[in-house]
């Protein structure tokens, strides 16, 4: 007891003794803030309790998501052995369910990395570099932008081919202009103040400028905002997966499970409802989790 | 010996029917060790100066010779090491996600010294701040803490010469003398140039031995810090700035 009070205590110091200590006694006081928003908390669970399913999908699924049984094709709720049904072709809905959580993940996952990133680059390279570099970067940009976002990550698919890899890169390609927008926004405010001025005057060159004292400045509204689109990003992939671009059959991407319980839903409602009412949980626990992140790192917020 | 000698430097923002000339015909001369004053109302330029010296205002002709060598261009890593500055407001000139470590540690690193460590240390010490500010942030300090660090970071790379931006005006008065007297014992123990922003007559008085008047980017008077404490200044502009300030 007294152990976990002292390291409470270490933690809350104001006079940190190292700088490791600093790093952690900042990211506990950040925790605090962010587990008083109870909201947050509920889609950080969710989200936790996405991981857990995905990673442990062959430990919990009751049923092999592929194995199929014509004769016991459209069972209703709670039948037989088929907790959430089966679909049009005798699969378990709850098994596929878990299983395509895992998809649903690396989509999220991979277009997490790939867009920010690449927007964060365009936007704070523009921004700080200014001149022709900025004008022909954010004309491209503006190129990108100017397709309505599903529209092109079609005519990308159809360019490279269906499948979910490709439908990540397609998302991927589309979704980062606004990012880069935003960066350089922030980066153009950033960039005249004085403790950019400050350091220039010690002698650092940009790309140490850019990576050390822009990027921390603009990665926390990156982040917010990341998390904040995620919803978007999960419905894109699952558009895709439903006009039948995204993932193939049999892959229990949830958009391809919606679309195939499409032709049944007048009668057998659960087989399209239900992957669409994970996609619905999962886009809010983003939502919910990007809200609280941005009362924790908006470095606006932290100043008062 | 002359430190830095200013001829005739003109600074302007914006170009065509925009051009906003800040400075206009600027001329004056800084002897080494010396600590020089500019004052004039807001907006008359005198910050423009400092900025243009430092690099910082893109667009600027006349000469600029610091400690013998003439100035052009983009500013060698040797002039950083020679010429630092302190900003006017504490509140904006530090990094609001660097601690005081990261922000003494990289300025440091960055003028090529090894032993940062305790040399952070040791510029903790210099400005009066303990080691337990060290790891604090920005927004964990007061206004008068973070202008100390603002001018341990400038007393890092061990310049020459210091350009002071108006270094109390953000702050408390009960602070502002305590900044200024730890700017006057550090000229003292290490043979410091200053030249000094400021548009308050009594600091300039405390801390100065020359001072240069301006008025819409002009220098209007140049005089030592006697003729100020006798009131004998000889443009009208200067003695109405005298006057107003009595």
């Amino acid at each position: 007891m007294s152990e976990t009070q002292g390291l409470r205590a270490w933690l809350l110091t104001d006079t940190p003794t190292s700088r490791r200590h600093a790093k952690y006694a900042a990211a506990y006081q950040g925790w605090l803030s962010f587990r008083s928003n109870t909201m947050a908390m509920i889609g950080l669970w969710i989200l936790v309790f996405l991981i857990f399913v995905a990673v442990a999908a062959p430990l919990i699924a009751p049923h092999d998501p592929f194995e199929q049984t014509l004769s016991n094709r459209l069972q209703g709720l709670n039948s037989e052995g088929h907790l959430l049904g089966t679909d049009s072709l005798g699969r378990d809905i709850l098994s596929r369910l878990i299983y395509g959580s895992r998809i649903t993940l690396f989509i999220v996952g991979l277009v997490a990395l790939i867009a920010p990133i690449t927007g964060l680059l365009v936007g704070t390279v523009a921004g700080y570099v200014g001149g022709w570099t900025d004008t022909i970067l954010m004309r491209i940009t503006d190129i990108f932008l100017a397709f309505p976002r599903l529209v092109l990550a079609l005519a990308f698919v159809a360019a490279l081919g269906a499948g979910i890899e490709n439908a990540v890169l397609a998302i991927s390609l589309t979704a980062w202009p606004p990012y880069a927008r935003m960066a350089r926004a922030e980066t153009l405010t950033i960039r005249s103040s004085d403790y950019i001025s400050a350091i220039q005057l010690q002698g650092a060159g940009p790309m140490r400028i850019i990576t050390k004292h822009i990027w921390p400045l603009c990665i926390s509204s990156l982040i917010v905002r990341v998390t904040l689109d995620m919803a978007g990003i999960i419905l894109a992939a699952a558009g895709l997966g439903f006009l039948g671009l995204g993932a193939q059959p049999p892959s229990p991407e949830w958009g391809a499970m919606i679309s195939e319980g499409r032709r049944f839903i007048l009668d057998s409602w659960w087989v399209a409802t239900v992957p669409g009412l994970a996609i619905f949980t999962v886009s809010l626990a983003f939502n919910l989790l990007g809200d609280g992140l941005r009362d924790v790192l908006d470095p606006k917020d932290a100043e008062k | 010996m002359t430190m830095i000698n200013v001829k005739n430097l003109n600074v302007w923002f914006g170009r065509g029917r925009d051009r906003v000339d800040a400075v206009k015909g600027a001329t004056f001369a800084v002897e080494r060790g010396d600590s020089f004053g500019l004052v004039g109302e807001s907006g008359s330029g005198k910050s423009t100066i400092l900025r243009a010296i430092m690099g910082l205002a893109p667009d600027w002709s006349g000469q600029i010779t610091v400690d013998g060598n003439v100035i052009s261009g983009r500013r060698k890593p040797a002039f950083y090491k020679q010429v630092q500055m302190v900003f006017q407001d504490p509140y904006a000139s530090l990094h609001p996600r660097h601690s005081v470590d990261q922000v003494l540690g990289e300025t440091l690193f960055l003028h090529g010294f090894e032993g940062i460590d305790t040399r952070v240390a040791k510029l903790l010490d210099d400005v009066g701040l303990g080691a337990k500010f060290r790891f604090r942030y920005p927004h964990q300090l007061s206004g008068g803490q973070r202008q100390r660090v603002a001018i341990a970071r400038a007393l890092a790379a061990e310049p020459q010469i210091l350009l002071l931006d108006e270094p109390t005006s953000a702050l408390d008065v009960s602070v502002q003398a305590e900044i200024l007297n730890l700017l006057a014992d550090l000229r003292e123990e290490r043979g410091l140039t200053y030249v000094m922003v400021s548009h308050d007559l009594s600091v300039v008085g405390h801390m100065c031995n020359n001072l240069a008047v301006m008025k819409d980017g002009e220098i209007v008077e140049i005089m030592g810090v006697d003729a100020l404490r006798n009131m004998q200044a000889k443009h009208p502009y200067s003695q109405h700035l005298l006057e107003a300030s009595v």
